[in-house]
């Protein structure tokens, strides 16, 4: 029988010949990654009674949510991983200083082209970007994983999205990503996996099908993968042997829908406040007040989107009733950010850079909205309160649109090219 | 399975329950039922956590728990009182979750049609069966899986994983 990316990487991983949508099967993840709430998975795991972790080198864990420790609570849930990596022998352990858990995932060989990986964190799907399947689950989940190795699954139904054409000057992946929310909705693809194809997802390097990966979560999708090419070959060059195994769909492979898109007619897009899929032309948003801009995430926060957005800045002056806040993906995307003079041209305009993390995404810290203000974010979700108070509110966009926005105090009705 | 009968009043909400109104972030620093159930709902509807009693349901539309897989909302919900959760449809993980910590879920689109907020309502978790008590209406829930109900029936996945343990070191 013909299948598609994520039914072979099951069946592969449950030692099965094939298996088919909608069965339940038991597989055997690759790796599995969890941040902050490694704590609270570490509670369950002794819960279980499991004294030894089944498999300390498969287990990952980089602290991202609350660093460094915004609070006496957070600093002793840190602390009891600090122990416990030690304990069960965890190696890859990547504290405070690292960057956001998927950066780090794929930056370091963690994420290898037609692997299954699991994340206690929604946003796992990001990993689809090396063509891994990968997907968020609970802690109480990942203890059972912890312990046993093992995790259940039903074989998702798989949707083709094929997008071919050039983007226009200043449309970007987070424009494609919001613009499919907006037309299959914020549960579109709910329990379903997603595969991109088309000469668009061809041209994209792997940080923008990140952002492709990372925000089909957002549509609900358990996997989304850009199937293996040169371009994942091209990125994985010098972070590991090419001992991989990619699985290509069958040309006839089934899937539960189909979708095309011209990505040469595609507009900057903006989703609204108070959810991800009330997406609108950038146009239909323009001259909306904004109080603060988050240029950042793990959406958005790669060297790539930081270049784009310090272009449009270069040489001008965030509003004075804007606070721009920048947040690189990583420490290594920091650094090559120095390098090219990109965080210059960030402080030079008036931004305050803050430390590879989650940041004010998920509204912990660094960076509390207050009733009445509006923050334009290149983050990937706008749910009521997320950024601090219930009666603020969050914009979707990419960086390109952050930046101007944060120039002019205003969502702007155009892009200027850069 | 303890075969006990679930009844209580309805709060009954929309589509897309995200799990960032269920239990902001600000809260997550905690993971005990006790801390997390005054704000369960904090952002949705704020006199949610004042009025809940022991047993009472959330009834509400498609994709409830979308967004974060935090596992505080399912927490906050069974620290809060909530009995169940009578939905048309349920997040990936949020499904997952509420099974892994006990929380039980039902997805029965037409129940919901037919349930109003305050109803009295009592559900079965064994059959699925769910009652209006203030209205007319029976309604079946979508059973589960067998793989899926051997979890429920232990409790939640601890319990599960606890039990599968102990068989294997027989």
């Amino acid at each position: 029988m013909p299948h598609t990316i994520a039914e072979k990487i099951l069946a592969f991983r449950s030692g099965a010949r094939e298996v088919f949508p909608g069965e339940l099967i038991t597989a055997r993840p690759d790796k599995v990654m969890s941040h902050d709430n490694a704590g609270l998975v570490i509670k369950h795991f002794r819960a279980i009674g499991s004294e030894k972790v089944f498999d300390p080198a498969k287990i990952i864990i980089p602290l991202d949510h609350r660093v460094p420790a915004e609070s006496e609570r957070t600093a002793i849930a840190h602390k009891s991983i600090r122990e416990f990596v030690k304990e069960q022998n965890i190696e890859n352990f990547y504290d405070i200083r690292e960057g956001i858990c998927h950066q780090v995932m794929v930056e370091n060989g963690h994420v290898r082209p037609g692997e299954l990986i699991l994340g206690t964190d929604s946003h796992t799907t990001s990993y689809g970007c090396l063509a891994a399947a990968s997907t968020g689950i609970g802690a109480t989940e990942m203890a059972a994983v912890w312990a046993t190795g093992e995790i259940w699954l039903r074989v998702p139904e798989t949707i083709r999205i094929e997008v071919n054409g050039q983007f226009k000057p200043g449309v970007t992946p987070k424009d494609l990503i919001l613009y499919l929310l907006g037309r299959l909705t914020a549960r579109g693809a709910d329990y379903k996996a997603i595969e991109f194809y088309g000469t668009t997802i061809e041209n994209i390097p792997v940080s923008g099908r990140f952002t492709l990966c990372n925000m089909s979560m957002e549509m609900g999708a358990k996997f989304a993968i850009v199937p293996f090419d040169g371009e994942t070959r091209k990125y994985l060059e010098s972070r590991m042997k090419e001992d991989y195994t990619p699985f290509a769909a069958d040309p006839d492979a089934e899937y539960t829908e189909r979708h095309i898109i011209d990505a040469s007619e595609l507009t900057p897009q903006i989703a609204k406040p108070h959810r991800v899929d009330n997406v609108v032309p950038l146009k239909e948003a323009a001259g909306i007040r904004i109080d603060q801009v988050v240029i950042g995430s793990c959406t958005n926060g790669r060297i790539d989107d930081l270049e784009q957005a310090a272009a449009v800045l270069e040489n001008k002056q965030v509003s004075r009733s804007v606070r721009l806040l920048v947040i690189p993906g990583s420490r290594s995307i920091y650094i090559q950010a120095i390098k090219l003079g990109i965080m210059e041209k960030f402080l030079e305009a008036g931004a305050v850079i803050l430390n590879p993390g989650c940041g004010p995404c998920l509204g912990a810290h660094q960076g509390i909205l207050a009733p009445g203000e509006r923050c334009l974010a290149t983050t990937n979700r706008n749910f009521k309160g997320r950024m601090g108070s219930t009666e603020a509110e969050v914009y979707l966009s990419s960086p390109i649109v952050a930046a101007t926005a944060a120039i002019i105090g205003e969502i702007p009705d155009r892009v200027t090219e850069s | 399975m303890e075969n006990k009968k679930l009844k209580g009043t309805v709060f009954k909400y929309g589509d897309q329950v995200d799990t960032d109104v269920i239990i902001p972030a600000r809260y997550c620093t905690s993971y005990h039922p006790e801390d997390l159930a005054s704000h369960c709902l904090e952002d949705l509807d704020s006199t949610f956590a004042s009025r809940v009693k022991q047993g009472d349901i959330i009834v509400a539309g498609d994709n409830f728990g979308c967004g974060s897989s935090r596992e505080n909302a399912p927490i906050a919900i069974r620290g809060a009182g909530a009995s169940c959760v009578i939905a048309k449809s349920f997040a990936r993980i949020f499904y997952r979750n509420s099974i892994n910590i006990g929380l039980p879920i039902l997805i029965a689109p037409d129940a919901v049609d037919g349930i109003e907020d305050g109803d009295e309502v009592e559900v079965d978790p064994a059959t699925g069966t769910i009652t209006n008590l203030s209205g007319h209406g029976s309604w079946q829930a979508s059973s589960f899986p067998p793989e899926i109900q051997e979890i429920i029936d232990a409790g939640g996945l601890v319990g599960y994983v606890r039990k599968k343990l102990g068989k294997m070191k027989v």
